[in-house]
């Protein structure tokens, strides 16, 4: 059934009917309504989890690594500093090969401070070995829950995701959402069954340590595990549609992309935007289309390969930046791109950064400047929509 | 006594810190899940793939041992799992960098025994300057030299930190008084709510003394009245170790390297009497000598 609710609401309603064991979290701006709702629906005894209001972000997920070394299903949730604070934690999480599913309501980093949307906190975290998941709008960011379960919990997985939500834009909409039936999300997700628990009737050594002999094989297997994630989250987003009816691409999806000679390609509720954008300038008979980044740990080499193939030229947008080489999408995407066939111009645009609004005229200045680039690249990457009178 | 820790783990010779798990370990027996943060007693007894634990071990970080311990808690409370729950770690660890930590698992009253074993500094990093570490003590961060006795800051009172938290069971204990330490772990463990029990635990390398002294010194501690040994209930002092001839604090301090700038240098005197001091007011707040 179809509800109007806040964003908020319905990740945490999606959250409640994964059933975590231990739920963990520490406040912060636009997190915490996510975790508000959780504990109502745990005072309200709608929800049967240990929650635990903790001491810092590091706290928090830190309990979750002993309770998830007791066999728990853990989720978390955070954002921007919390998510920085949380740094050491995600490795020793990702290492210790557990299934935490954290939501990320996207936020600016500070200095200066901001509370406002971009993707910086979670692109900065691209290499703690965690999966990410970018969802595009609350319903996504919904279902992308009890997949994210499924995927992490795989045994052939074992490895932390973090589903991530533009803050503001996704957390506190009031939007009308298919909340999840409890009932369907337990014949979809199966109770999590770990091989290694703290049992003193078999006793086990967690996070040992493990000098230059053996180190880098851990490491070789997590990055096997998310090669193999690569296959999962796409049969997983196909059982969730077979139960659920909904599908959203798995780890990309494409919008008016097949005969596109301009391919916008970026990550989370810009999409929305983008494709009114491409719908007013397909109108006027302008060949645009967009793929868009569902996955971005693992990265989706071959399908972004096989969708962006025949593209004229590629404008990467996205709300992070590195200071010092671009921008994480769009180095990841020209490094998947360079030893393959395609050879085809790509420029990118960090926007939307700490919560500026990107109209449907920014997308259309990005496609003007794509189409010039494609007659030959003036510039590779710069800060869309700069406002050089204040510099 | 049952040994929980086995042998072949790469501790140094003559350190506490072994002696104070098996102790420990005797004390809670089997049925114990131990949680530990980084430092020695996590790198000498698990070398991947080796482990010297013979109960259920979990190492995550040098900071978080009292919130990976807050999580494993809360999942034995829901299965309703009677099984004893340790933390042991290090005073950098308890004293310093995981105190953010152990403030937050205290304040929420998880039931859970804390036991740092206290060498009083940075030893697994190569003696450095801890919170814990006592006035005028050689490290490498503090070391002497011409305008330096050493660390110029008194030792943290973290039990009285654990007591302003309301934590129903604090206790300091030593390694040379085992079937002390066996008690007060025990005493804890039937707590319901958080204990915490330091223990002095003199570390060969970073005090530098004889090879085979290290319960002599630790119980010159005691008996110099530097280390108390006292024991809380519900905030309330219930046990005092009494002292009958308190020694003075050079028997203490003379057989380790890290005090012997104090015996050479010309205002070492002072130094000492002001050690002298701080043990005679330990012997005044706690009665220590009838």
């Amino acid at each position: 059934m179809m509800k109007v609710v806040e964003g908020s609401y319905a990740v945490a309603h999606a959250v409640m009917c994964c059933s975590p064991d231990v739920v963990s979290a520490y406040p912060i701006t636009p997190q915490t309504h996510i975790v508000e709702h959780l504990s109502q629906l745990v005072a309200d005894g709608e929800l049967d989890s240990e929650f635990l209001t903790v001491d810092s972000e590091f706290t928090a997920l830190s309990v979750l690594v002993g309770s998830s070394a007791m066999g728990a299903r853990c989720y978390s949730s955070t954002t921007s500093q919390g998510l920085a604070l949380m740094y050491e934690v995600l490795y020793n999480v990702s290492g210790l090969r557990m299934p935490v599913v954290m939501t990320v309501a996207n936020r600016a980093l500070g200095a200066p401070l901001n509370i406002w949307n971009d993707q910086q906190d979670s692109i900065g975290a691209r290499d703690v070995g965690w999966l990410q998941i970018y969802a595009e709008n609350v319903q996504e960011a919904v279902d992308a829950t009890p997949q994210a379960y499924k995927i992490a919990e795989d045994p052939d997985i074992l490895t932390p995701i973090m589903v991530c939500m533009d803050g503001f834009i996704l957390t506190h909409v009031y939007e009308p959402v298919e909340l999840l039936d409890s009932e369907k999300v337990k014949s979809f997700l199966p109770p999590f069954k770990p091989a290694d628990i703290l049992d003193p009737a078999n006793p086990k050594t967690f996070g040992a340590f493990a000098d230059p002999t053996t180190y880098t094989e851990f490491r070789y297997q997590q990055f096997e595990a998310q090669e193999r994630a690569l296959a999962k989250i796409e049969q997983v987003a196909k059982e969730f549609q077979e139960t659920f009816g909904r599908y959203y691409g798995g780890l990309i999806d494409t919008y008016q992309s097949e005969d596109a000679e301009v391919v916008i390609v970026t990550m989370g509720s810009v999409i929305g935007t983008i494709k009114d954008a491409i719908d007013q300038m397909r109108a006027e008979g302008k060949k645009v289309g967009l793929v868009k980044v569902r996955s971005y740990r693992p990265f989706p080499v071959q399908a972004l390969r096989k969708a962006l193939k025949d593209a004229h030229v590629i404008a990467v947008v996205e709300k992070d930046v590195s200071i010092g080489m671009e921008a994480g999408l769009l180095t990841d995407l020209k490094s998947a791109f360079y030893n393959s066939q395609i050879r085809t111009p790509i420029i990118g645009f960090a926007a939307g950064l700490g919560g500026r609004d990107i109209t449907i005229k920014d997308i259309r200045s990005i496609v003007e400047k794509a189409y010039a680039a494609s007659k030959g690249i003036e510039f590779e990457f710069e800060f869309l929509a700069l406002r050089k009178e204040i510099l | 006594m049952q040994n929980l820790l086995a042998p072949g783990h790469r501790a140094c010779a003559g350190c506490a810190m072994p002696t104070t798990i098996k102790l420990v370990l005797d004390a809670a027996g089997p049925n114990t899940i131990v949680v530990s943060p980084t430092g020695c007693l996590e790198v000498t007894t698990t070398p991947f793939p080796e482990s010297a634990w013979c109960v259920p071990w979990v190492h995550s970080l040098f900071e978080n041992a009292a919130a990976v311990a807050s999580g494993v808690e809360v999942m034995l409370k829901r299965r309703c799992q009677d099984t004893n729950l340790v933390v042991i770690g290090g005073d950098g660890s308890t004293f310093d960098i995981g105190m953010g930590s152990n403030s937050g698992m205290f304040e929420r009253g998880h039931k859970i025994t804390y036991v740092c074993y206290d060498n009083e500094a940075y030893m697994n990093t190569g003696v450095q300057r801890s919170g814990s570490t006592p006035f005028c003590v050689h490290t490498t961060t503090t070391p002497t030299g011409l305008r330096s006795l050493g660390n110029p800051r008194p030792k943290k009172d973290m039990p009285a930190i654990a007591l302003a938290h309301k934590v129903p069971y604090v206790a300091t204990a030593s390694v040379a008084y085992p079937v002390d330490l066996r008690k007060k772990v025990k005493r804890s463990l039937d707590v319901n709510g958080p204990s915490y029990i330091q223990v002095n635990a003199p570390c060969i390398t970073g005090w530098t003394f004889e090879a085979g002294t290290t319960i002599e010194i630790a119980r010159l501690a005691v008996e110099t009245g530097l280390w108390p040994l006292l024991e809380w209930v519900d905030g309330e002092l219930i046990n005092v170790k009494k002292i009958r001839r308190p020694k003075p604090v050079e028997e203490y301090l003379k057989i380790q390297g890290r005090y012997k700038h104090l015996f050479k240098k010309p205002d070492g005197a002072d130094a000492i009497k002001e050690i002298q001091l701080m043990a005679d007011a330990n012997i005044a707040k706690y009665n220590l000598v009838d």
